[in-house]
């Protein structure tokens, strides 16, 4: 089975093992072609983005101006925030240099002189192990003025590891990059688009770690190796994050387009007690859910799940057994995305408050079935309203969970009861007085 | 309290100043050097950092008020952080934070009165397959069980 992103080789995380396999071969191969032929090579390899849109990255590398004289910029995101997803702090540890190597291709392809390595403050760990790897990496030679002896060309490029600090907004791409501009992390309206405006208003690229990962692979293979791996439409390997109530959870590499049902059942050792299946969360939490009972046949790559209602998001699978009670996991999920909601644009900044506040009436017993339609209102009219996708993302979860597990919450719920009221003229309203006065 | 960057702050300022090409964007790092330095960001420590990178005030509160791991107040010498986002949920994430409140005797964002602990219910920390999990301070303890928990806490002196 083909590894890329996570090699099984012991020590890959040093240099010297690193450089033993072939390491910075790829980008010494690259540095030797046009920058258009490589992009060319990452396009016809059909590498989409890892960081949840599964954009082709080489497309997304095309859109990068080619006459300008302003500075361009890439950014690594490598924020990881999202419930569920827990892949790239295993590249940190596992494989730094391919990452390094795989930023020093892509800086070249999209013409950058510095790319931004952006890793969530909570991982200070990791942070410190891919420092440690980068200042390694300046020391031999691969990155900085430095570079231009090694590779025998005129390009160099710097690499710097900048720490966020615990904000899931971040991971979106304008807010990552209002973050390393020393800024709150609000997104940007879009267009203009990060190639023509990004960091400072100059042409930027962001790639998730991930991707970048996958670069080298592809130079030193060539495209047509990649693109056979895995589903046609979404080649390559595809890092699972699996958590929840199975045995063996953790992170797999794995060709994409495998099923989902052996994923669970095989490679994370099925679930807990030999129980059913009531759900899983294919793409981490703010990808629709899907029903244990229509798992046979799903293919894990990003056309395939979006044929059965749901998307490949970071690939982090949540699995859920027969005995979870959605109502607090989907609570959960509301007051996750409440209190990540940066508070730009109104539909997200109140309509994660009520539908947190909702679902917990509802747990409260005080629900009724129109509660139900209620929160799927609010959840309509949050998605598609809002500047970023975090709306979507406190949307999606909600409506879908509601629509596909429907008979679960109904029993959480009081049928509606119409109760008579008096006078329900508008001006009534919350008056009690007027209302005893009509009564006599 | 005044505050003042140590010297070799400075030089970890003048450092990360480097990394970018404005003096706002070294803000986040900067803003991290006075935490570690302070322990949480005073009034003092902000008027600092502003004036050492020479930007208006505003931007520093802005970016403090807006991240979560910025601390206004002081927090506990053991800042502990307990997740019970969706993965560890499912793994008995809740039973660990109300074993850890009983514990400390503490509930969310608070501090003890000795300043040794506080407690944080945190969003998902990025551990889901190794779930449930806490954090204390910057170190991860994760695939916990309530002994595990025990001899965690009972070893922070």
């Amino acid at each position: 089975m083909e590894r890329i992103v996570l090699p099984q080789i012991e020590n890959f995380n040093t240099i010297d093992v690193y450089l033993a396999n072939g390491g910075f071969d790829s980008a010494k191969k690259a540095l030797a072609r046009t920058s258009d032929d490589i992009i060319d090579e990452v396009k016809k390899s059909g590498l989409r983005g890892r960081g949840g849109a599964a954009f082709s990255c080489g497309l997304k590398w095309s859109f990068m101006p080619k006459t300008t004289t302003k500075p361009k910029y890439l950014c690594i995101n490598g924020d990881e925030s999202e419930p569920g997803s827990f892949k790239d702090r295993q590249i940190f540890e596992d494989n730094p240099f391919q990452l390094i190597e795989g930023a020093i291709i892509a800086c070249y392809a999209i013409g950058a002189k510095v790319a931004y390595l952006y890793i969530r403050g909570e991982y200070q760990k990791w942070v410190n192990m891919m420092q440690a790897a980068v200042d390694i990496a300046y020391e031999k030679g691969f990155l900085g003025e430095k570079m231009k002896e090694t590779f025998g060309t005129e390009f160099s490029c710097d690499l710097f590891v900048h720490k966020g600090a615990g904000a899931y907004i971040c991971g979106e791409e304008s807010s990552l990059m209002n973050s390393i501009e020393g800024k709150r992390g609000y997104p940007r309206v879009k267009p203009p688009f990060p190639a023509q405006n990004g960091l400072w208003g100059n042409p930027t690229t962001i790639n998730n770690v991930e991707t970048i990962t996958n670069i080298p692979a592809i130079i030193k293979n060539g495209w047509e190796w990649f693109s056979k791996i895995g589903a046609p439409k979404h080649p390559g390997t595809i890092l699972f994050g699996i958590s929840g109530h199975v045995n063996k959870p953790g992170v797999y590499e794995l060709p994409s387009g495998i099923l989902l049902t052996e994923l669970i059942n095989e490679v994370a050792g099925g679930v807990i007690g030999d129980k059913k299946i009531k759900c899983v969360i294919p793409g981490g939490s703010s990808m629709p859910p899907l029903r244990g009972d229509q798992l046979e046949g799903v293919k894990m790559d990003a056309d395939s799940l979006k044929e059965v209602g749901s998307a490949i998001g970071t690939g982090g699978v949540m699995v859920m057994d027969e005995d979870t009670n959605l109502l607090d996991v989907l609570i959960r999920i509301a007051h996750f995305y409440h209190h990540e909601s940066c508070g730009q644009c109104t539909p997200c900044r109140e309509g994660t408050g009520w539908m947190e506040k909702t679902l917990k009436r509802i747990k409260q017993g005080n629900g009724t079935s129109k509660d139900l339609d209620l929160l799927c209102d609010v959840a309509n009219h949050i998605e598609g309203n809002t500047i970023c996708a975090l709306g979507d993302a406190a949307a999606w979860p909600v409506k879908f969970m509601i629509t596909r597990f429907r008979d679960e919450f109904e029993k959480f719920v009081k049928p509606e009861v119409s109760i008579p009221v008096p006078n329900k003229v508008h001006s009534m309203r919350g008056t009690t007085a007027p209302l005893t006065n009509l009564q006599k | 309290m005044s505050f003042k960057f140590t010297d070799e702050n400075l030089n970890k300022i003048e450092a990360v100043r480097k990394k970018y090409p404005t003096a706002l964007a070294a803000v986040m790092p900067v803003i991290y050097i006075a935490q570690e330095q302070n322990g949480y960001l005073s009034n003092e420590a902000m008027e600092e950092i502003a004036s050492v990178l020479s930007i208006d005030k505003v931007n520093v509160l802005s970016v403090v008020t807006f991240y979560t791991m910025y601390h206004t107040k002081p927090m506990g010498k053991y800042h502990v952080q307990v997740c019970t986002n969706v993965s560890c949920m499912l793994r008995g994430g809740y039973e660990i934070w109300d074993q850890v409140k009983g514990k400390l005797g503490l509930d969310h964002m608070q501090v003890s009165e000795d300043r040794k602990f506080s407690l944080e219910e945190v969003e998902c920390m990025g551990a889901c397959g190794y779930a449930p999990m806490l954090a204390v301070n910057e170190d991860y303890f994760e695939n916990l069980t309530k002994e595990k928990v025990e001899e965690i806490l009972d070893s922070l002196k």
